[in-house]
């Protein structure tokens, strides 16, 4: 009885104190970013300048919004052959086999290097060897910031995959072989259409990670607050312009990028949000 | 559930260990009471004033704890009076000075120079003219071989090679000094880009922090840009001569930059020292600078705490303090700044009454 009492008391206080600290962020991010939002209207989404500079100052989200989503939906796009392969044969093909350990090790251990060590690989290894493939700007730029990003979420999607892959009930698999189907008949009309939503989910957690992605992308997209004009541009996203400008900034910049940050937190609360519905759908 | 209590029992005994081994140091050199100074701002000076601080600390038990957390965020811990003096590589302007809270002075600690850094192989002694430097970073020249850069260098040859700017991507006093030193030789640049810690960059890309610039110059070829000259001097870092007012071609180092301040300085110290008319000079120079509240009661603060803070800044004008700047790469105030800087500090006060004498 008594215990029962002290576990419900402590359950109730951790989840009123992530309660509290969400909404506390919200709360905070919205009152920042008011004085931005009040100098510069709705048109700060949709303004591409970036200008600091005293006296002339204007600020817009445009080019960063435009380079976050770039970045993030082409990471996605290179990242979904491979680790949709990945998933299924670690979850099914060569399921159990050591090969299968062997790479899932791998896989787990790709998604623990930190961020930086991404970023760094990056500079050191990946552009040089794009520029000797002669990718314009030195190999800074949104291309090379969507394969880091790419090498990054692959572990993500494809554990996130796998799991769900291997919780598809053996009965189905044995049924659809007992009636002679093949194992790619197996894979492609019983495990991913049983699979199918925690498969997408996986991969909308994996394109929010992209999403807030800061410092590998920082070392490699050049930085250059611009709308990017084309896949080998340079251009910058909103998590790194916040990392790399917050130290300096304060007023109506500080504003500026507190709004980013809310923009951010927005985008990927959307996109959540349309994860949660199409597996609602689809389950 | 043992385990448990005997690990926080550990971590409870080591705390203590360390904590007893700090006050029996502590207990050798503290001739003063525990005082502790805290201050923040301007990351450029940070190793300078990291190694006379600890200095200090060690022969007064003065402990003092710098924050490098930029000009802004010193300028802001001030306002906020949340230290006892904050740092920063540009000076308040009238209007900033009119929005603190209090009367704030400046005193200069040691002069700084930013360097035009760049990644030619085989091209040693690069000379940029101030028509150069406004076509390269404005984007009017993008290539080496452009006869313009050839015209300048006799006898250099150049590469058939595509010029990369790297700039700074965060805010930074480094970017201030270059960009107020380009706003004064080139009408151009101060129409479109103007001066300040952070630009709309007409062309080129952004690295983050003096050691992100150098080293993305130093991993392209042809890349070129502007790096604190603490750093690139530490670095050895191939630089480019720049011209000054008087037509010279300086190459950056620590005489050339002392030069800059040999000139005469208002008493309020407040002057960006760019484009010096000391013909010895190197232009991209300048002061950074600490600030404090001109009258030190405020916060609860104790006199013992205000004057040990002055004392602190008096030293760090001091012969034996500016002697130091060297072997980390800046270059000592003049005597006539020191002595300002001094005269300053004697204006400081507390409850309306004169601090040091």
């Amino acid at each position: 009885m008594n215990s029962d009492k002290i576990t419900k008391g402590v359950l109730i206080f951790a989840s009123a104190i992530i309660l509290l600290v969400a909404g506390g962020m919200a709360l905070s991010l919205v009152e920042g970013a008011i004085p931005a939002f009040k100098n510069f209207g709705l048109n700060f989404i949709f303004n591409n300048n970036w200008n600091p500079t005293r006296g002339k100052e204007n600020y817009g989200a445009l080019p960063f919004i435009a380079g976050t989503l770039i970045t993030s939906v082409t990471a996605l796009i290179i990242s979904l052959p491979l680790s949709f392969s990945a998933s299924l044969f670690l979850g099914e093909y060569y399921r159990g086999t050591k090969m299968a350990k062997v790479l899932g090790m791998m896989v787990d251990l790709l998604a623990g290097i930190p961020s930086i060590v991404y970023g760094l690989w990056g500079f050191y290894v990946l552009r040089p060897l794009l520029v000797d493939l002669g990718l314009p700007n030195q190999g800074f730029g949104i291309f090379t910031a969507s394969i880091i990003l790419a090498i990054m979420i692959i572990p993500y999607a494809t554990s996130l995959s796998n799991e769900i892959i291997l919780m598809v009930p053996n009965e189905l698999k044995e049924a659809a072989y007992s009636l002679g189907a093949t194992k790619s008949e197996v894979i492609f009309n019983v495990i991913v259409p049983s699979a199918r939503s925690g498969i997408i989910a996986g991969y909308i957690l994996s394109f929010g990670r992209a999403l807030g992605e800061t410092m590998a992308v920082t070392m490699l997209i050049g930085n250059a607050n611009v709308i990017p004009d084309g896949f080998f541009s340079t251009g910058n996203t909103m998590a790194s312009v916040i990392a790399n400008q917050f130290g300096e900034a304060d007023g109506l910049k500080l504003s500026s990028l507190i709004a980013i940050g809310l923009l951010l937190f927005l985008i990927t609360g959307i996109i959540n949000a349309i994860g949660k519905f199409i597996i609602k759908r689809m389950a | 559930m043992k385990q448990f209590v005997i690990i926080i029992l550990a971590v409870f005994l080591l705390g203590a260990c360390s904590n007893s081994s700090k006050k029996n140091g502590n207990e050798k050199s503290a001739t003063s009471s525990d005082l502790t100074i805290t201050a923040a701002g301007a990351t450029f000076p940070m190793p300078y004033y990291n190694m006379v601080f600890n200095q200090y600390s060690d022969e007064t038990g003065v402990q003092i704890t710098y924050g490098g957390i930029g000009s802004g965020g010193g300028i802001r811990s001030l306002t906020d009076k949340v230290v006892d003096f904050g740092a920063t590589d540009a000076y308040l302007d009238d209007e900033q000075l009119a929005e603190m809270p209090a009367e704030v002075v400046h005193i200069p600690t040691v002069l700084g120079a930013v360097v035009i850094a760049y990644n030619l192989p085989g091209v040693d002694g690069l000379k940029l003219s101030n028509e150069l430097l406004e076509k390269i970073f404005m984007g009017e020249i993008t290539n080496w071989n452009d006869p313009l850069i050839a015209q300048n260098n006799a006898g250099l040859s150049f590469p058939d090679k595509e010029i990369t700017f790297i700039h700074r991507s965060d805010g930074s006093g480094t970017t201030f000094i270059f960009s107020d030193y380009m706003t004064k030789v080139s009408s151009k640049w101060a129409e479109a880009v103007g001066t300040g810690k952070s630009l709309q960059w007409p062309v080129g890309m952004g690295a983050k922090g003096n050691p992100g610039v150098a080293g993305t110059i130093s991993q392209t070829e042809g890349a070129i840009g502007y790096i604190g000259s603490e750093y690139a001097f530490a670095q050895k870092i191939q630089t480019a001569q720049v011209q000054n007012s008087a037509g010279n071609y300086i190459t950056p180092s620590i005489a050339s930059v002392s030069a800059a301040a040999k000139g005469a300085i208002p008493d309020d110290t407040r002057i960006m020292l760019t484009n010096s008319d000391d013909p010895e000079s190197y232009p991209i120079s300048g002061f950074t600078w600490i600030i404090l509240y001109k009258e030190q009661n405020y916060n609860g603060r104790s006199k013992e705490q205000a004057l040990a803070t002055l004392k602190l800044l008096d030293w760090l004008e001091s012969e034996s303090a500016q002697s130091q700047a060297e072997t980390v790469h800046y270059a000592p105030l003049p005597q006539a700044t020191a002595e300002k800087a001094k005269t300053i500090l004697r204006t400081v006060t507390y409850n309306g009454t004169q601090l040091l004498n």
